[in-house]
């Protein structure tokens, strides 16, 4: 899978970055307006996706490590697992953000929030990017160390 | 008035486009049209003005799933393989089903009903407090990730959970140990009771060396 026409390879390196910076727009303006860390995770990883279509697995492979994009699953989800535990340590139930501040529980809810669609948004990222290394680059024998071997 | 005329257009083109997925036997087709379904639904949903809802449908169902069904696609015959069973069967248990859900639908309450049960119970509370007390003024987000947190560390539990059944079906070590379909059935049957971990171990390391070779030409 990869493209030699220039349009889209000069189209792709134009629209890369500013994909990305939409995703984390999305991201972290969830709060204010519609999306959330589901919608970003989605449009970042379609930025990854449009450079393997068009640059290749192999590129794609050395921008996006599988095997680190396979770590950002968990990471995503200990992020928000993790809210949770300092929550907890605060004295607070499980995922209750009002005691990440004590001084100012709207403050600690929109902390809470924040972190929250930010592991939501990094596991969602990493899946999707996983799903298409899988779908992709399934029988290529270039992709030998694919994610989990090892 | 309007928004009913507009959602009664783009059902019925949802409609058309069900029909013409169930009609065609050409892989490629289905993708493309059940993208350009989940596009429609999106914009369904922003006439009735859910645009959380639209936003994800857009990106979810239209962009990226098309992209990986393509691509998972690449590995499958473009054809269907023509239906054989008798259909009469299905066809009455789907007709049942269908009648039931439409009965179901006439005992909902009216679209945008103030006192619907769904709109009385906790509802008010999160949009009294959501823009008041925590200063957030998306109440689907104050939902989705404070009110609402448990469900939605279990949705992404489950998106990781299935990240990880691709990851351990489809890549990695386990595709290693899959027969190698390309070489003839009698060679594969021949080389693999006496070899157990051998080839592979060479295969692995002569791959190594074509990758350590290109490194240092690269360079």
């Amino acid at each position: 899978m990869m493209s030699s026409n220039p349009v889209f390879r000069v189209t792709t390196k134009i629209l890369f970055a500013p994909i990305i910076v939409y995703g984390l727009y999305v991201q972290f303006h969830g709060d204010f307006g519609p999306g959330g860390g589901f919608q970003a995770g989605v449009i970042i990883a379609a930025a990854f996706i449009l450079y393997g279509l068009v640059f290749g697995m192999v590129a794609l492979r050395k921008l996006a490590p599988p095997r680190i994009v396979a770590l950002f699953m968990a990471i995503g989800v200990m992020i928000y697992g993790g809210v949770g535990v300092v929550s907890l340590l605060n004295g607070g139930n499980y995922l209750d953000y009002n005691a990440l501040d004590h001084h100012d529980p709207a403050h600690g809810q929109h902390l809470g929030i924040l972190l929250v669609e930010l592991g939501v948004g990094v596991t969602v990222t990493s899946v999707m990017m996983v799903l298409f290394f899988a779908f992709a680059g399934y029988g290529d024998p270039k992709a030998e160390d694919d994610g989990g071997q090892g | 008035m309007t928004s009913v005329m507009i959602n009664i257009f783009l059902v019925s083109l949802m409609v058309v486009i069900a029909v013409m997925v169930v009609r065609t036997h050409r892989l490629f087709a289905v993708i493309v049209m059940s993208g350009a379904y989940s596009l429609i639904s999106a914009a369904m949903f922003v006439n009735l003005d859910a645009v959380d809802v639209a936003f994800t449908e857009a990106a979810v169902g239209a962009g990226i799933s098309t992209v990986l069904l393509l691509a998972a696609m690449a590995r499958l015959p473009a054809e269907e393989k023509p239906l054989k069973t008798n259909v009469i069967g299905p066809l009455a248990v789907v007709a049942i089903v269908g009648a039931l859900l439409v009965t179901a639908v006439v005992d909902l309450p009216a679209f945008g009903s103030a006192d619907a049960p769904a709109h009385t119970h906790v509802a008010p509370r999160y949009l009294a407090e959501s823009d008041a007390k925590l200063h957030i003024p998306n109440v689907v987000t104050t939902v989705l990730a404070s009110y609402r947190g448990f469900d939605t560390l279990g949705e992404t539990i489950v998106i990781f959970a299935a990240g990880l059944g691709v990851l351990l079906l489809l890549a990695g070590k386990t595709k290693t140990q899959l027969p190698d379909y390309s070489k003839p059935k009698t060679a594969r049957s021949a080389t693999r009771p006496k070899a157990s971990s051998s080839p592979k171990k060479t295969r692995q390391s002569s791959a190594k060396k074509k990758k350590a070779a290109k490194k240092g030409s690269s360079s």
